[in-house]
């Protein structure tokens, strides 16, 4: 309030403007890459990250953060159901009964998932089989039915669109990053390839690091493990990021 | 204006209304799709039955491209009884495992596919057993000795990805290659999945973390070629036993 003070009578007008330009829901006068639209897709990077800030997700990225090329797959497969389901409740959401929003929402998922998977099966089969594991772990995914109930129920189309292309980067980014090192240190390779040299059955066998007496470590490849990575990528990111710790 | 349309959408009647339009909406929507379609998966899903079914035996091919080459290289298309006897009428290729492995041993139909390559013939035998969270599934083929395994491959339902999932990939397949399923004496040994290297003739390096899915491999194999027995006895001298 001090800080106001100081504004001459004009700039506090502008600023109240800008207020009520950002409290209503005025996509129409914004332009498409506003500056508040750039954060809906920014913010979940770092500042408002699914993961490790608003704790969604979570038990989807122990399961499949053993190898990178899952992790990247289950990215993108989230990033079109977020976007998808988030525009389709974007637009009922005058209609959803607030009672039964939350089996609507569910329902909108599965209906989306089911259908993308049926239509893979017909026209991309390899894709679809590749994917059939995670169909199951999107549906359930907290994030989805967690930004669908924050943010798609009360806000237009596009902003919809925006925030769930977002939330699913910062959580693909996440998934990313702790698959990234669950596969390098427990099976010391990197989407499938052998970083760190081959390791035979002895020594002289072994390749790289491996003849040197290096071991994997067995305990990367649980899923323990995803929770304490996550705890230490929660760890590093509120020590750069002040923002994000709580006052006490 | 704002309030009587939160009203409306609170009221008993609407949420109904609501619930029932979705539901009738989306399930047709679903429904629509899947019959429509189901041709199209129909035909996926053989094709790569024939895919898998070459590629134990060192064919690789594109799904589209299968069905010529199954034509050309498998030969025959067995479907055995559990005493050893065919069953003429049946038609092999159409036998669905996932239903025949609920049934008694005695009703069960087991099929076989023989194949010859590159003048080698091949006994090629479909596989179904349980990993940790659904079915696995895959194919064994064994050269004309009946007992050295010239491939396998393998799928699954829902291994978990980058643990039990694993056993797709060509790493693990490739690690029965050369394998044998019967000892010197004739009695049956499988392959097994065993933890800190394979040493024998019968055994195969684990997946990390996937113990349940290896065990599930394993079970899969010698309770599988087990049911084959009575009808390989035939074909050769050496005494087969369990």
């Amino acid at each position: 309030m001090d800080k106001d003070k100081n504004l001459t009578s004009e700039e506090k007008e502008a600023k109240k403007k800008e207020m009520i330009l950002f409290l209503s829901d005025s996509e129409e006068k914004e332009s498409f890459f506003s500056k508040n639209n750039r954060k809906l897709l920014t913010d979940p990077l770092d500042d408002d990250n699914p993961i490790t800030v608003q704790v969604l997700g979570i038990c989807s990225a122990l399961a499949i953060t053993v190898q990178l090329e899952p992790a990247v797959v289950m990215a993108i497969a989230v990033m079109a159901v977020m976007a998808g389901s988030n525009i389709i409740v974007s637009m009922l959401r005058n209609l959803i009964p607030s009672r039964i929003r939350i089996i609507v929402q569910l329902v909108v998922v599965a209906a989306l998932v089911a259908l993308v998977d049926q239509i893979l099966k017909a026209y991309a089969y390899d894709v679809s089989k590749q994917l059939s594991v995670f169909i199951g772990l999107i549906i359930t995914n907290c994030i989805v039915m967690g930004r669908l109930e924050a943010f798609a129920l009360g806000n237009g189309v596009y902003k919809s669109f925006l925030d769930g292309i977002g939330n699913a980067a910062g959580y693909g980014l996440i998934l990313i990053i702790v698959a990234f090192f669950r596969e390098l240190l427990g099976s010391g390779k990197l989407f499938g390839y052998e970083i760190l040299g081959h390791q035979g059955t002895t020594a002289a066998e072994s390749t790289g690091l491996y003849s040197m007496g290096y071991e994997n470590n067995g305990l990367m490849l649980l899923s323990p493990m995803a929770l304490i990575v996550v705890g230490l990528i929660i760890w590093v990111q509120r020590s750069r990021n002040r923002k994000l710790i709580e006052e006490n | 204006m704002e309030e009587k349309s939160v009203n409306k959408t609170n009221s008993n009647g609407y949420t109904f209304m609501f619930a029932i339009i979705m539901v009738l909406v989306v399930a047709s929507v679903l429904a629509f799709t899947a019959t429509s379609l189901q041709p199209r998966q129909y035909e996926n899903v053989r094709q790569e039955k024939m895919q898998s079914i070459l590629n134990t035996i060192g064919i690789e091919t594109d799904r589209p491209g299968a069905q010529a080459l199954y034509d050309q290289y498998i030969t025959e298309e067995i479907a055995i009884r559990e005493d050893g006897s065919i069953a003429e009428d049946v038609d092999a290729f159409a036998v669905d495992l996932a239903k025949e492995i609920k049934m008694e041993d005695s009703e069960q139909i087991y099929p076989l596919y023989v194949a010859n390559y590159e003048g080698e013939e091949y006994y090629i035998i479909p596989l179904r057993g349980n990993g940790l969270w659904n079915a696995i599934f895959g194919y064994i083929s064994l050269e004309d000795d009946i007992n050295s395994i010239k491939g396998a491959t393998f799928d699954h339902l829902g291994e978990t990805p980058g643990l039990g999932a694993q056993i797709t990939k060509a790493w693990f397949r490739e690690s029965f290659v050369g394998k044998k399923i019967f000892d010197e004496t004739g009695k049956l040994e499988g392959v097994s999945v065993v933890k800190g290297g394979a040493s024998t003739d019968h055994e195969v390096d684990a997946i990390s973390g996937a113990t349940i899915t290896g065990d599930g491999v394993s079970t899969m194999i010698s309770e599988r070629l087990r049911h084959y027995i009575p009808y390989f006895q035939e074909q050769t001298d050496m005494k087969l036993t369990e």
